[in-house]
This record gives C-alpha cells, sequence and structure tokens, in this order.
C-alpha cells in the first residue's frame, strides 16, 4: 500500500537508446492512485532549436482542449488548440549539444469517472536566446480512467537518445 | 525503421518495437500539421507586433512622448 502524498513510481524509468524513438507509451496503469505525474527530459531529432510533442489518452484522438502560454526568449505569446495535449516541448537537434528539455505533466483524480484535465509544464534549454518556457492547461473531456499515456514527437522526428520518461503516482487518500 | 517503447505498468517490463503503417503515416500528417500551425502562430505574432508599432506611431504623431507612450502599457 502506497504512503499518502508521496510520489510512487509506475513502471520504470525509459532511458531512450541509441536508435531514438517516435513515441513512449506507459500503458496497463492501474487506478491505484489519485493523480499521476508524467516527467520528461527530451530533445529530438527535428531540425530546429526545440519540437512538439503531443500526449495522447488511453488511444483517444478526439475531444481534446487545450490552452498555453509560452514564452520564446524574445516575446510571450498564448494560444489554443483541439489537437491532443501538446506543447509538450523537446529541445530541437540544432539547440546547444546535450541539452535537454524538462516537463512536468500533471493529471489529477486520473481515475474518476469526471472529465480529464492535464496541466503542463514545460522548458527547454539552448545556449542562445532561443529557449522555450510552456505552461498550459488541458482537458480531455472522456469520462473513461486513463489506463495508458503515449507521448509522440510531433514532428516525425525522433526522441534521440538519453531522453527519458518516468511516470509516478499520488495517493492523496 | 522508427520504434516505440511501451512500458507495461502491470508487469514493469519494457518494450521496443517498431511503428505500424498507420502511425508512421499519423506522425507525417502531424508534422504537415505542425508546419501549418507554426506559420500561423508566427503570423498572428507579427501582426500583433506590427499593429502596436502602428499605435505607438500614430500616438506619438499626436504628440505623446516615448515615456507617455510606455505609461499607457504594452
Amino acid at each position: 500500500m502506497a504512503t499518502a502524498n508521496t510520489f510512487v513510481q509506475i513502471g520504470s524509468t525509459v532511458t531512450v537508446g541509441s536508435g531514438g524513438a517516435a513515441n513512449i507509451s506507459f500503458s496497463s496503469i492501474p487506478a491505484t492512485y489519485t493523480d499521476l505525474v508524467l516527467i520528461i527530459s527530451g530533445r529530438s531529432d527535428y531540425a530546429a532549436t526545440i519540437s512538439r510533442a503531443k500526449m495522447q489518452i488511453n488511444a483517444i484522438t478526439t475531444n481534446y482542449s487545450n490552452t498555453m502560454a509560452y514564452g520564446d526568449g524574445s516575446s510571450v505569446s498564448s494560444t489554443t488548440n483541439t489537437d491532443y495535449i501538446t506543447y509538450i516541448y523537446s529541445v530541437g537537434s540544432t539547440a546547444t549539444a546535450s541539452t535537454f528539455s524538462n516537463s512536468n505533466i500533471y493529471i489529477p483524480n486520473y481515475a474518476g469517472s469526471n472529465y480529464k484535465s492535464v496541466s503542463v509544464d514545460s522548458v527547454t534549454e539552448n545556449n542562445a536566446t532561443a529557449a522555450y518556457a510552456v505552461i498550459e492547461a488541458g482537458l480531455l473531456s472522456n469520462t473513461a480512467a486513463i489506463s495508458s499515456l503515449t507521448i509522440t514527437d510531433a514532428n516525425s522526428g525522433n526522441f534521440v537518445q538519453y531522453s527519458t520518461a518516468s511516470l509516478y503516482g499520488i495517493l492523496k487518500y | 525503421m522508427a520504434t516505440k517503447i511501451i512500458v507495461d505498468c502491470s508487469t514493469g517490463t519494457t518494450t521496443e518495437v517498431e511503428l505500424t503503417a498507420e502511425e508512421v503515416a499519423q506522425q507525417e500528417v502531424d508534422a504537415k500539421a505542425y508546419v501549418i500551425e507554426q506559420a500561423e502562430r508566427d503570423a498572428d505574432a507579427k501582426a500583433k507586433a506590427d499593429a502596436k508599432a502602428s499605435a505607438q506611431a500614430k500616438l506619438a504623431a499626436l504628440g505623446l512622448t516615448a515615456d507617455e507612450i510606455a505609461a499607457l502599457g504594452n
């Protein structure tokens, strides 16, 4: 039995190997916990200073909505869309070598029967002006308990070697 | 061939498998959509910057100083 209000790792940390990976999935997530936290350190082989990853829940492709605010080192902007819980940013291949993004994705009440809300805090690293900081609030209008999460590089790129993803459960009660 | 990594949380096992043809096709669709979205965001940001510069120029033409324009906010 997990101790309340602590992070408990679910499954094991994924560390991408030398061949890269187009996506990373956590399947058969137990409904044991109250909240989920997914932590990603990512770099893509997409040829830009950043790349974007999308998070798909339970292989669902519709009924997402989200809004985000981001800074790119020069200005701030905001946008909305209905295409997955997107804008989990990775460092792209033209950014400073060996740098990675840090992304924290929080999913409260993932096993309940309400719609599923998601908050994302994501930053990239680059030894130049163009580095991104992103916060995002997302909603999946679907009541099914979350049993799988898939993170995919949305630019047809791959997560490169040493990118990592770890899933944690938090039991609040 | 692109691959995906799957963690089965019920067993703790991690496997790496090749993407299906459908997944590869979806990747290509997503990539094209991203390019379009990025262009739209860039255009929106430029339009906002242009409107701001235009407004500031009009205020300056009315006789406001740079400090007075700045005091009106960003």
